[in-house]
């Protein structure tokens, strides 16, 4: 069993106890304590299930790269899932949740997928689940769903909240360990300014636990002394809880600080995100341990073998009471001394080199434990814990020798360097014989935008394994980082780390080296993802020869642990079985972030009232105190309708069409674009933009206008008015405002570059009221000011001038075929002046009118919108606008390609109104059909609707279609079905179906 | 001229900066040859200040200028002066290609004040604002979360913001949220 010690644990007070509970389990724990070593001092060994097998699994690791222990944390709003237990620290009242099981973690139904794994091999997904066809929606894809997943989704809106934290600073150190914490003080002290981020909440990595002198230091004292020196350099911030997630493109990284984890509830963000422009990055980021791949190696109870001594060191913990300790290299024999000296039964040392290790070993053997070379293990006996390990020698087949009962392993199969950050960015990796490892490969470092190396890879994340080598090159790696960030070096003396020697690793790919079938399929190599060394061997043989190919076919490497652990062993048993070298096989992409990171954290303060920006006109306020029903355009919120009393909201759409047309009505219109063009030649500018002649218009006057890209088709409309001889102001579509602006600014500056001309987005300068309807010179003249009569202000003019206590400009243009006058003041009066129009309008009876209303009182009209009738295929001449397209002009945006044969062929689309034969309303976006199907025997169409609405002018439905040769076809009727199952019959009409001849906006 | 109100209304918050509404502004665009002999001198009539380097922003018992581009100045004055000075800058201008417009209504300006105020704005904007790297009169056009925005140092603890005025209660809100209570990050 696992438990407690009264002594070690150099990380925890025991004078602060913390409560907690695992699945309704009351436990206790220490301050300082990680969820996954307080489970184990509460003997908790069995922690969760696998993902496929629903094997018992217990915690294997100590840190990040831990497959096995993940849980749902927390409750209600502070639910998460598949929380790492080794990488979350202890506080008071934390409730975890075992994963993927059912129905308990004890006994559990899923774990007959184990009994028929030899029916569930690699691929058995892709194999099974092929055919029949229709099964797949039915059968296959509902089974799997359910069976998918570790933990579960929360339920509840986060309670917390996250942000985001932008820095620039000239080196990025990316661990806290010994190297990280040398290389950032040598680089700080040539000025350059240090960041230096550790993902654990202390620092030093696994240096204390290891051991060893550092100028003349223990590990410890060391650290702590350097921990105090660099918080005292100004030009230094150590930031710990902080993990560098991911390195890009230009030196840009990421950083994911965990502020409050540890104190859930805590006044301020839950979780920050570092996003930092470094001129360079160290990567210090250390090694993780493999495991063994032998037979038995995932009951609960076989951890590996650093963990185990971590565990001892770092939480007073004793992962078991009788230990055998499996090796292929002499890091192991660390914990096989520490567990020793700490009064644990160390039963036996099997290390699979036939001549055994170094120094390390004879003092092993000095402390009186049993070292058998050449040995292996064959097989661990237990369910859901530990029972026995069968002894085998290692050149075998695994024919057991012995079986000795005890009740944990520890596993090394030699160290991985931690390269993911290395990799992120396309540095290189090289694979080392010797050490058997793949390293970075310096000469091949990420680069940045001048093509040089960004980063800079050091300590055990740069393949240097004992302390020494560490020492010496982090020194150099922050003295390299600091000159490549342009600092010149300053005179340091060098860190200096006593020797320690080992005796060089023998790699052991699967133990023992010749299992047989029956133990390769129990030999697991991705904990996560159930992945055996049987599985891989399997893909191999079917043909899966690139490691790309065999992850995707067996999920090696896929988990929420991305392959921590089991990405080399995986891909050496690939190599093995294809007979190639490990470096041709080669590593899969290593892709951020290099453990998961929160989508709360990610979305930054981007939640609730600042999701998005919300664009307010200055009426709007009002509009929402007089019942607007919400219309998003763009990021502008626009009313559709104002709903009054007992309405829903057609009525209200229904009466303020109505008002406008017996009455008055009132419109904000602020959102349209406004853009000021202006220079000397400015008129030759809009002639190239809009398709018809703006030259010619004379001050005072008014022009609508069509604009549209260099392939034809239509991309905005609006009026243009000409302000004087060389100025212009140009509307545009709400959408279109800041897109036209770019627009113009584009071919200013890259193909005009020459003409004088200036634009201005003055679009927010101005609140912008129509004042539409039959009586709207009247609610206006009661204010005084201005002449507004028909022959001061005609149609298509504007002028600027008073309205009451108002400086406004006045337009005279009509979208709706009413008398019209559309109103520019100021913004910050455009609510006072807005109040002012209804107040006069009351006599009148004035109404506020939304989107919804204009549409209805345009498409009556038969006048087009961008975005209904047009989609990015339609050119004018589709739309009957030829009248708006100058025959004069030489050139304009698109006239070239409205000549091409296709776009000047009479085949095309064209616009047309639609009248239902019996006056209901066509379903929008409906396509009316024609004889026949295509090759792909769907049925033929000829046309669609564009725009369909209920008009309440004429107690019908009316709409607007693109129809096949539509013009031509007058009278004839065509059929549209409708999702609805309905059919609808429509008679192609004059899209203008409310006072044809213009005589009302006239007046 | 009729009640004239500003974006805001005179809305203020304080957490670990205070964030605050700078009411009505004049601003004016200022577009045309930065280094030509009459828009400096427009400059020079509407704000006070010759025309600034880039990325700065300079003040003047008149006014302020800031510079917004290679070919782009901001005037700023009192509110109810705007209609004078463009009328002067205008003059100044004469026949000269240039293009001097009002947009004081088009936008809004805030203050963002306090010793952490380099601090709530670097968690919104992609900018260094190191002391080392911005100092007093620095001026960025950059964006504030998901706007744009272009703010300057007016001295060691405050920032003045512009942004556009459909958008002043989104800066306001993101700029309260980054300056909420014990989310102080301590970098700067």
């Amino acid at each position: 069993m696992s438990a407690r010690l009264a002594t070690y644990g150099r990380l925890i007070d025991r004078t602060s106890k913390l409560d907690f509970t695992f699945d309704g389990k009351p436990m206790m724990g220490f301050e300082g304590d990680t969820l996954a070593s307080a489970l184990l001092a509460n003997d908790q060994m069995l922690v969760g299930r696998s993902f496929k097998y629903h094997r018992p699994r217990g915690v294997v690791a100590s840190g990040a790269e831990e497959p096995n222990a993940l849980v749902n944390l927390g409750e209600g709003a502070r639910f998460e899932p598949n929380q790492r237990a080794t990488t979350t620290e202890l506080f008071g009242g934390l409730a975890a949740r075992s994963q993927n099981h059912w129905p308990t973690l004890e006994f559990d139904v899923g774990q007959v997928n184990s009994y028929l794994a030899r029916f569930l091999p690699a691929g058995f997904y892709y194999k099974m689940f092929m055919y029949p066809r229709s099964f797949w929606k039915h059968v296959y894809e509902p089974f799997i769903r359910q069976s998918a997943g570790l933990g579960q989704p929360p339920k509840e809106r986060d309670a917390d909240t996250y942000e985001h934290f932008h820095v620039h600073t000239d080196v990025v150190v990316a661990g806290g360990g010994v190297a990280g914490l040398i290389a950032a003080k040598a680089a700080a002290q040539s000025g350059a300014r240090v960041l230096v981020l550790e993902q654990n909440a202390h620092w030093g990595g696994r240096a204390p636990v290891d051991g060893g002198r550092i100028d003349d230091w223990p590990t410890d004292g060391f650290v702590e002394r350097l921990v105090k020196e660099l918080e005292g350099m100004a030009n230094v911030t150590l930031r710990a809880r902080c993990m560098v997630s991911g390195l890009y493109d230009h030196g840009y990284v990421l950083g994911y600080e965990r502020v409050s984890d540890h104190v859930p509830g805590a006044e301020g963000p839950r979780h920050r995100l570092w996003r930092i422009r470094a001129k360079q990055v160290i990567v210090a980021t250390g090694a993780i341990e493999r495991p063994l791949a032998f037979a038995g190696n995932d009951v609960p109870g076989v951890m590996l073998a650093s963990a185990m001594r971590d565990y001892l060191v770092n939480w007073g913990v004793a992962a078991g009471e009788r230990v055998i300790v499996a090796t292929n290299n002499d890091d192991a024999y660390r914990t096989a001394i520490t567990l020793k000296k700490a009064g644990v039964e160390v039963l036996r040392i099997l290390d699979a080199r036939e001549t055994g290790g170094g120094a390390l070993m004879e003092e092993a053997r000095r402390l009186g434990i049993r070292i058998d070379c050449g040995r292996a293990v064959g097989k661990v006996t237990g369910g859901k814990r530990v029972k026995a390990v069968q002894i085998c020698a290692h050149q075998g087949a695994g024919g057991a020798l012995e079986e000795v009962a005890c009740d944990a392993v520890a596993m090394s199969g030699g160290w991985s360097p931690a390269v993911h950050l290395w990799s992120h960015c396309g540095g290189k990796l090289t694979w080392d014989d010797t050490a058997a490892m793949f390293r970075p490969d310096e000469s091949r470092a990420p680069t940045g935008a001048d093509g040089k190396p960004m980063a800079v890879a050091t300590g055990a994340a740069n393949g240097a394994m004992t302390l020494e080598a560490i020492a010496a090159d982090a020194f150099a790696a922050g003295r390299k980082a600091a000159q490549a960030a342009g600092f010149k070096l300053k005179r340091a003396s060098a860190v200096k780390a006593d020797p320690a020697p080992e005796s060089a690793i023998e790699p052991v790919w699967m133990m023992p080296a010749r299992a047989r079938v029956g133990l390769r399929a129990k030999a697991w190599l991705d904990y996560q993802n159930d992945v055996k060394v049987s599985d891989v061997q399997l893909a191999a043989r079917e043909g899966y020869e690139s490691v790309e190919h065999t992850k995707r076919y067996t999920t090696l490497g896929m988990a929420t642990d991305q392959g921590k652990l089991s990405n080399i062993n995986g891909l050496a048993v690939l190599a093995d079985t294809l007979g190639a070298a490990i470096p041709a096989v080669g590593t899969t992409t290593f892709r951020p972030p290099y453990t998961p990171i929160s989508m709360g954290a990610i979305g930054g303060e981007a939640r609730g009232e600042v999701f998005q920006p919300l664009r307010r006109t200055p009426m709007y306020d009002w509009h929402a105190a007089h019942g607007a029903d919400w219309e998003p355009v763009g990021q502008w919120r626009r009313p559709f309708a104002y709903v009054q009393g007992g309405e829903d909201v057609h009525q209200a759409v229904n009466r303020e069409v109505k008002n406008v047309r017996q009455g008055v009505g009132l419109l904000d219109v602020s959102t349209l674009g406004k853009l000021l063009v202006k220079g000397p030649d400015a008129g030759r500018f809009l002639d190239m933009l809009y398709t018809n002649m703006m030259s010619t218009l004379k001050p005072g006057k008014c022009r609508y206008g069509l604009m549209c890209n260099e392939n034809g088709f239509l991309i905005d409309d609006g009026v243009v008015a000409r302000i004087d001889e060389e100025t212009f102001l140009c509307h545009t579509t709400t959408g279109g405002a800041d897109r036209i602006h770019a627009h113009m600014e584009e071919w200013l500056q890259t193909e005009w570059w020459d003409w004088k001309v200036y634009t201005a987005n003055l679009t927010e300068q101005f609140a912008q009221i129509a004042v539409v309807g039959p009586k709207a010179r009247q609610v206006l003249e009661k204010l005084g000011g201005m002449d507004l009569s028909k022959e001061a202000l005609p149609f298509m003019d504007w002028k600027d001038g008073a309205i009451g206590n108002f400086q406004a400009r006045v337009f005279r243009i009509s979208f709706s075929g009413e008398l019209s006058f559309e109103i520019a003041v100021p913004a910050s009066q455009g609510l006072a002046f807005w109040e002012t129009l209804m107040e006069a309008g009351r006599e009148f009876g004035i109404m506020p009118y939304g989107t919804e209303a204009l549409h209805v009182l345009r498409a009556e009209k038969g006048f087009i919108m961008i975005g209904d009738e047009t989609d990015g295929t339609v050119i004018p001449q589709d739309l009957g606008l030829g009248w708006a397209i100058s025959k004069k002009k030489d050139d304009y945006l698109g006239k070239r390609a409205q000549e091409r044969s296709f776009m000047a062929s009479p085949d095309r689309w064209k616009l047309v109104g639609l009248e239902t034969t019996d006056g209901s309303v066509l379903p929008d976006g409906a396509y009316a059909v024609a004889e026949g199907s295509n090759a792909n025997g769907q049925r033929n169409t000829q046309g669609r609707v564009t725009s369909t609405y209920y008009s309440p002018t004429l107690g019908r439905g009316i709409a607007m279609g693109l129809v096949h040769r539509g013009p031509d076809r007058m009278g004839e009727v065509i059929e549209f079905p409708g999702t609805d199952g309905k059919t609808y019959s429509a008679k192609i009409v004059d899209p203008v179906v409310y006072d044809k001849d213009g005589e009302k906006q006239n007046v | 001229m009729s009640e004239a109100v500003s974006a805001l209304g005179g809305a203020r918050f304080e957490g670990l900066a205070v964030v605050e509404d700078c009411g009505l502004s004049g601003m004016i665009t200022l577009r045309g040859d930065l280094s030509a002999a009459a828009v400096k001198k427009a400059a020079l009539a509407g704000s006070g200040c010759a025309v600034p380097g880039e990325r700065k922003a300079v003040v003047s018992d008149k006014g302020a200028l800031l510079w917004m581009s290679p070919d782009e100045l901001l005037v700023l004055c009192p509110y109810d002066e705007v209609g004078a000075r463009v009328a002067a800058m205008t003059k100044a201008l004469g026949k000269a290609h240039a293009l001097a417009v009002n947009v004081s209504d088009a936008r809004a300006v805030l203050r963002l004040s306090g010793p952490k105020a380099r601090e709530v704005l670097a968690k919104l904007s992609p900018v260094d604002l190191s002391p080392e790297a911005f100092g007093v009169g620095d001026l960025r056009r950059s964006r504030i979360a998901q706007v744009a925005a272009a703010y300057w140092l007016e001295d060691e603890e405050s920032f003045r913001i512009i942004c556009f005025r459909s958008v002043a209660e989104y800066v306001f809100g993101v700029l309260k949220v980054a300056a909420a209570k014990g989310s102080a990050v301590g970098y700067f």
